[in-house]
């Protein structure tokens, strides 16, 4: 393996996190754009989690109103750029394209989205205005997709909205979570910027919520709260030496590749702990940055990941080597990491070498700030309930959307939810 | 052995493709170049007297991601010197002694015409077409289309070149006109020895939106120029079997042009009663080289077919080209779905239904989008087998059972055409309508996008 030499500056980092998706040019939007059939009640429509209306808009571009393309994407979701690029289409728009069914290529929806949406980005045009200020004031706790959905939709109904977000950037996970081959940290922030320019929601930055009496304060002096607080740190998973040094939760290497590029720290031989998306992210992305082993490890069966294919793919694609059915017992070393002690499916014990230990096990839901407030209801795994109509929370002063309602899923879910809990603070309002 | 040379009107071709009087036969260059790409002939640009070209002189409509599915031009006729072109002429004769050299014609007064015949004849060209039909520019001046609308007119000229001529001569019409068969008659009586069409049709191809000039632009104005290419061919078609059905003039043969691209479209034309083709739009868009996928495919239609030369099949369409008033009334298809093909893009459904005669419906609880056909509803009409994006997926299958033969024709000869909507027999009556009110009721299915926000 080792298809990938450990990139030393900017330049060998963009290399090796070539986009998957670029950015269209205009010969090709032109013919990916005529492909579309313009199916009645489209169904890539139905797929689409925040039902843009997809032959619309490609119909648009295909005519060269590609302003026109636009505001019929960001209409449906306010992250439309951002997800034209991450979105796992072909489990959802281009996944549902009737091309497939007859072995032909799907329209490529997600990079035509992005052909449109760039474009406005890049124009500045302005496509939206904050409605008429209604004198009501929303707190957003979080800036992510649902968050920045939510400060959206709300300005364009004359709401005024502050977003209080922990870290020092706008959008979350689109920009600290997502693999770099995906998007990149200019095109996510550059999104956010053409939104806050055109709607004017203020941002807290390093302003994270994390006591009553903020809480309160909140509750005060805002008509209603909108919780976009997302998940946690990884979750620790109570494997004996998960402490020692070398072993990383997958959000935070994430975190600190999307960050420092290049200077993010990846072992010689690295193991991967999980079979979700983000283990596959975390094991392309150290086969990307150089690492000469890198082993995805699950307990189950290949059949029972819960990756994407796509994803697993694509990790292999890279050169990730992959051990099913294979428990981890114990994270040998001592002080610093040198292996994985597993059990294979009948219990038999086996070892793996390496220098670093990735953890992709889940994340920790937000259970202590969202336990001091009064009369939410959370389930047994600190997901907060919500009416799936308006994304309002058992306490009526509090709406809720993104991965905090639906223990972690995709942006394009977070924009959704965050534009429902919008109108469901208007109706909620405005009774 | 397939044959597929010609002999038309006395003019010797060793295949029927020749390159239209255009852009493409400005020059000898141009022509032997396209001979040796296995062009049996070619009509040269026409001749005539000096004029001056605009800059901008094409624009054409794309469909989709197709270009140049229509096109137009507003050039006039050959901008070289005349005796150039007569020199090449002759050249072109020299090293293709076999192919067939046809020389366009277009000039004024019969002075005009007597020399210029003499000059061409002499200069070894097989044949003489008279454009009749540039819509654009020349007709200004009185020539072009202007003659070819003006039956008496074009049959005096025919005449004045008929006495000159010692060569064969085709009379290329214009399309700009209600009756193509008042000039194809006038042509034939005038003694024309063979007629070409269509020549091109008076057009705006489009617009431009910043500038408000219709394209091509030239400083700003346009001008209407004459449309051709792949869009024209229906029109085309029509007119040729205007002429070949119509007693006077189908003993006179025709060169077939508009909108002719591929080996389909060829054969077709010959169907029609063509007996030679001209093409000029797929050479500008794809070159010479088409001319291959053309013959090899005419020739193995002819091998399939078992015809030794295309005159034994040429016109063999024009007996089932009939009027309205002859067609079977007791024919009966109905559409029929493969449900295996089926994609479930349901443009069969709302081409129907908003487009037609609501005979298909759609099952909201079926996921996989399939279609059904309400039979009793169904007029046969096909345009749901035409929108369908999937090969042989929709087929219109045929229900009567052939025993029955009638037509408008025969109950008007038996006096027994219905006399009201209300007759058994009239269509008003034998159809499924939907109430107004239906619309009102059609379901919209519920998204959970946008309509989940009407609170």
């Amino acid at each position: 393996m080792s298809q990938y030499k450990k990139p030393k500056n900017e330049q060998e980092f963009e290399a090796n996190f070539k986009q998957k998706k670029p950015l269209m040019n205009d010969t090709e939007a032109y013919y990916a754009s005529s492909k579309c059939l313009f199916c009645y009640d489209a169904p890539c429509m139905d797929a689409c989690p925040t039902g843009i209306d997809i032959p619309l808009f490609i119909k648009q571009i295909h005519t060269k109103n590609t302003e026109g393309a636009a505001k019929t994407i960001y209409d449906s979701n306010w992250l439309g750029n951002a997800c034209g690029t991450i979105c796992p289409t072909g489990v959802l728009c281009e996944g549902a394209c009737v091309y497939n069914h007859q072995n032909v290529l799907p329209v490529e929806i997600g990079r035509l989205q992005n052909y449109a949406t760039k474009s406005v980005i890049e124009s500045g045009k302005q496509l939206y205005k904050p409605g008429d200020d209604n004198g009501k004031k929303i707190a957003v706790i979080g800036a992510g997709p649902a968050g920045i959905a939510c400060a959206c939709e709300l300005r364009t109904l004359g709401y005024q909205v502050d977003i209080f977000e922990a870290k020092d950037k706008p959008s979350g996970l689109t920009v600290y979570g997502i693999a770099p081959y995906k998007i990149t940290n200019e095109e996510v922030l550059d999104e956010v910027k053409y939104l806050q320019d055109q709607l004017g929601y203020n941002v807290k930055y390093n302003s994270p919520i994390t006591s009553k009496e903020q809480l309160k304060k909140l509750e005060d002096n805002y008509d209603a709260i909108f919780l976009g607080v997302g998940l946690g740190k990884t979750a620790y998973r109570n494997i004996p030496g998960e402490d020692k040094e070398g072993v990383v939760g997958a959000v935070e290497f994430i975190e600190e590749l999307r960050m420092k590029h290049a200077e993010t720290k990846v072992g010689d031989n690295v193991i991967v702990l999980g079979a979700g998306n983000t283990a596959m992210d975390a094991a392309s992305e150290s086969a990307r940055m150089g690492a000469k082993t890198v082993t995805l490890a699950y307990r189950g069966p290949k059949e029972r990941m819960g990756a994407y294919s796509f994803e697993y793919d694509l990790a292999v694609s890279a050169g990730v080597k992959s051990q099913f059915n294979a428990s981890p017992k114990e994270i040998l070393g001592n002080g610093k990491v040198e292996g994985v002690l597993f059990t294979d499916e009948n219990g038999k014990e086996f070892t793996i070498e390496c220098d670093m230990v990735i953890k992709a096990t889940g994340q920790e839901k937000q259970g202590n700030l969202l336990g001091m407030i009064d009369s939410l209801q959370l389930d047994k795994n600190n997901i907060i309930q919500v009416n799936s109509k308006t994304n309002q929370t058992t306490n009526p002063k509090y709406f809720a959307g993104g991965d905090a309602i639906n223990g972690g899923a995709e942006v394009v879910n977070g924009a959704y939810d965050g534009k429902l809990a919008a109108r469901g603070i208007h109706q909620y309002l405005n009774q | 052995m397939t044959d597929i040379s010609i002999n038309f009107a006395g003019i010797k071709s060793p295949n029927p493709f020749w390159l239209a009087s255009a852009p493409p036969t400005n020059s000898g260059y141009q022509i032997m170049k396209a001979f040796d790409a296995g062009w049996g002939g070619a009509v040269w640009k026409t001749l005539g007297m000096p004029t001056i070209n605009v800059s901008s002189r094409y624009g054409s409509v794309n469909y989709r991601n197709i270009r140049m599915a229509g096109f137009n031009n507003i050039e006039l006729i050959s901008d070289r010197p005349l005796e150039d072109n007569l020199r090449e002429i002759e050249e072109v004769k020299k090293y293709y002694p076999n192919h067939a050299v046809i020389a366009s014609l277009m000039v004024d007064s019969r002075e005009e015409w007597e020399a210029i015949i003499k000059e061409v004849q002499d200069a070894g060209a097989d044949g003489i077409e008279l454009n009749f039909g540039c819509p654009h520019g020349m007709c200004e001046r009185g020539m072009g289309s202007a003659v070819g609308q003006e039956p008496e007119v074009l049959k005096t000229i025919v005449g004045w070149v008929m006495d000159a001529a010692k060569i064969p001569v085709i009379t290329k019409l214009s399309p700009n006109i209600s009756h193509i068969t008042d000039p194809g008659l006038a042509s034939v009586q005038g003694g024309t020895d063979a007629i070409s069409l269509i020549n091109t049709i008076k057009s705006i191809v489009g617009i431009d939106l910043d500038t408000y000039a219709p394209y091509p632009v030239v400083d700003g104005k346009g001008t209407n120029g004459g449309y051709c290419g792949p869009a024209v061919k229906p029109i085309a078609m029509h007119m040729l079997k205007e002429l070949a059905q119509h007693p006077e003039i189908k003993s006179t043969p025709i060169s077939g042009i508009g909108g002719i691209e591929t080996w389909r479209d060829v054969v077709e034309f010959i169907l029609l009663g063509a007996t030679s083709v001209q093409v000029c739009t797929a050479v500008m868009h794809y070159g010479f080289g088409i001319v291959r996928e053309m013959e090899a495919g005419l020739r193995q239609f002819m091998t399939d077919k078992g015809y030794q030369t295309i005159y034994d099949f040429a016109g063999k369409a024009l007996p089932n080209v009939t009027e309205w008033r002859h067609l079977n009334l007791k024919y009966d298809v109905k559409a029929h779905i493969n449900k295996e093909k089926c994609v479930g893009c349901d443009l069969c459904y709302i081409a129907c239904d908003d487009g037609a005669h609501q005979a298909i419906k759609i099952n909201d609880n079926d996921r996989n989008r399939i279609p059904e056909i309400i039979e009793e509803n169904c007029v046969g009409c096909n345009l749901c087998s035409l929108v369908c994006p999937v090969e042989d997926c929709i087929t219109m299958v045929r229900k009567d059972d052939g025993s029955q033969h009638v037509t408008w024709d025969e109950l008007t000869l038996a006096d027994k055409i219905p006399n009201t909507f209300n007759d058994d027999r009239a269509g008003g009556k034998g159809h499924f309508v939907p109430t107004p009110d239906d619309a009102l009721k059609a379901k919209r299915k519920d998204r959970s996008g946008q309509n989940q926000f009407d609170f």
